[in-house]
């Protein structure tokens, strides 16, 4: 099968590990497929490990085992950030565990890839996907930003836009931890600066971004990953808008800083001085 | 009747090969004959299976039979003093579409209304039996939603689907598919009436498997097609027919939660995904 053929010996291997039931057909509840699951995550291993390089600190905040809800900010104008956050959680988390992500609406009346993001778990982003999943005790990936964070113009980068809230009573309901996050890297590896309106609405897309250099394909910019301590807030989800908003000000804060802390470092390691 | 209890049958057409035991009755639902069977027979508990599901039937009879039978067989239910009735429904009246979730709780709204409007009759009818929990408080009334049914019977509307030479598909979309065994189907309504259900449950038994796995397993090669090619292709060069509206559920998965059937009943199902799709596959 092509799927396997497409699944490196170490992918294979960690794959044995993975916090997924999969039944003697290699299929999950949800429709993953654990050979389409190698595939995936030996190109997502390609890109994190070789194309991006990516550096990620402070994984051990993401649980082992349990539901947690690992929330952080859209970085380019293309999802890497996701595919990246995914690839840690297998390759750099020890025990290996399975990111289930969230994906746009639009995205589900693509052919072929519709399919394949059931595949490999990354479900439509619904309250009710998001609930499910944490109830079974499994990894959410969340960005509150939504759409708006991925479209935002290089001139913005690293400026988070409003936060969704959602979120935060998704979490309080379920009783996850949400394990605060910052990807930084990824806007200047897909620095968008204009939005092709026009294509984007012939493709049912929010936006397509436009580069420097044309093409929206990603530079092959290293890139790092900053992982906080899980944040626990009181509650069960019904609590009025005023301290949910509070829950979420607490969240963003939390990214803003990893944020800061990570471009510092960056600059650390190039030596050069942080821009503001 | 393995227990004790007397079965009996109504179906307007004949049932040669009926258990030994069932008393059979010739009958319209929606008519005198089968109401005298209520009046003269007094049954403890109904089981109204007597639905159309395939769409070749014209739509005013399946409005006739579906809806019109179902409320004939409650209201015949509320008069003759049944205690429990049973409504067996399809897990197809929550629709197929892009934004839905995959797994449908029984809080779920019945979207097929508006993505397949030709299974409308069907929403009618599965609504109308759950009115019947607030209509006759003391029937006690159970909606089972069943995700599709296969097995050696070769018959039922996902049978018909495969039942071609070739299962025509939607090049670039591969849905998950949730059936479970017929038997199990039967077993899932006597666990029903073992638990006196009162509410509105969806019925699974193993968890769902993609539409490319189910034609791989009962042997019928795939044809995936662009839609407007499908569309036209159907009902022809092998293919079976089936309704304008059925692409919908052949692009976005239906599936089902059925926690609730479960802890509310003794049931658990024998057969799995592979042991269902084999039965099917290769019964004589």
């Amino acid at each position: 099968m092509i799927w396997d053929r497409m699944t490196d010996d170490a992918v294979r291997a960690r794959l044995e590990h993975l916090d997924i039931p999969f039944n003697r057909f290699g299929l999950d509840p949800y429709g993953i497929s654990k050979v389409h699951l190698g595939a995936f995550y030996s190109f997502l291993g390609v890109l994190y490990k070789h194309y991006f390089r990516v550096l990620t600190h402070g994984i051990e905040h993401v649980p082992n085992d349990g539901a947690a809800m690992v929330v952080g900010n859209h970085s380019g104008g293309l999802p890497v950030d996701a595919g990246m956050v995914a690839a840690s959680m297998f390759f750099a988390h020890d025990p290996p565990r399975h990111l289930h992500g969230m994906v746009e609406k639009f995205a589900q009346g693509w052919p072929f890839l519709a399919p394949l993001f059931s595949r490999v778990g990354q479900l439509t982003g619904l309250p009710e996907h998001a609930t499910r999943i944490l109830n079974d005790g499994r990894l959410l990936l969340v960005f509150p930003e939504g759409a708006r964070g991925t479209g935002k113009l290089y001139k913005d980068k690293y400026q988070l836009v409003r936060f969704g809230t959602g979120f935060v009573r998704i979490a309080l309901r379920s009783g996850a931890p949400i394990v605060p996050f910052a990807f930084v890297g990824g806007e200047e590896a897909i620095p968008t600066v204009y939005h092709a309106r026009r294509l984007a609405r012939m493709m049912r897309a929010p936006y397509v971004p436009i580069t420097p250099y044309g093409l929206p394909i990603p530079l092959p910019i290293q890139c790092s990953l900053h992982f906080g301590e899980p944040l626990h807030f009181e509650g069960d989800g019904t609590e009025p808008d005023h301290v949910i908003e509070g829950y979420v000000a607490q969240v963003k804060e939390r990214i803003a800083g990893l944020i800061d802390e990570g471009r510092r470092m960056r600059h650390t390691r190039r030596g050069t001085k942080a821009d503001q | 009747m393995a227990r004790g209890d007397t079965v009996l049958g109504i179906d307007r057409r004949p049932w040669p090969d009926a258990p030994a035991g069932v008393q059979t009755f010739r009958a319209d639902v929606r008519k005198r004959p089968a109401e005298d069977v209520f009046r003269l027979h007094s049954p403890d508990a109904m089981v109204h299976l007597a639905t159309v599901t395939h769409l070749s039937a014209r739509r005013e009879q399946r409005y006739r039979i579906n809806l019109g039978g179902t409320r004939s067989v409650f209201e015949n239910c509320a008069r003759y003093g049944v205690k429990h009735a049973i409504f067996v429904g399809r897990h197809t009246v929550y629709g197929a579409a892009p934004d839905a979730p995959l797994y449908r709780t029984e809080a779920d709204p019945p979207l097929a209304v508006a993505t397949f409007p030709d299974l409308a009759d069907l929403v009618a009818a599965d609504l109308y039996a759950g009115s019947a929990l607030w209509r006759h408080p003391q029937l006690r009334t159970a909606v089972l939603r069943f995700v599709y049914t296969l097995g050696p019977s070769q018959r039922g509307t996902l049978a018909s689907y495969l039942g071609g030479t070739r299962v025509p598909t939607l090049l670039g979309f591969d849905p998950l598919f949730h059936f479970m065994h017929e038997h199990d189907a039967a077993d899932a309504i006597v666990a029903a009436l073992d638990a006196q259900l009162n509410g509105v449950f969806n019925v699974a038994g193993p968890p769902p498997v993609p539409l490319s796995l189910l034609c791989k397993a009962v042997g019928k090669p795939a044809v995936p097609m662009p839609e407007a090619i499908f569309r036209r292709a159907v009902g022809h060069f092998g293919f079976p027919k089936l309704s304008r509206h059925a692409v919908a559920h052949i692009r976005h998965p239906v599936v089902i939660d059925n926690a609730a059937f479960l802890a509310a009943t003794d049931f658990t199902p024998k057969f799995d995904e592979i042991q269902t799709m084999e039965s099917y596959r290769w019964a004589v």
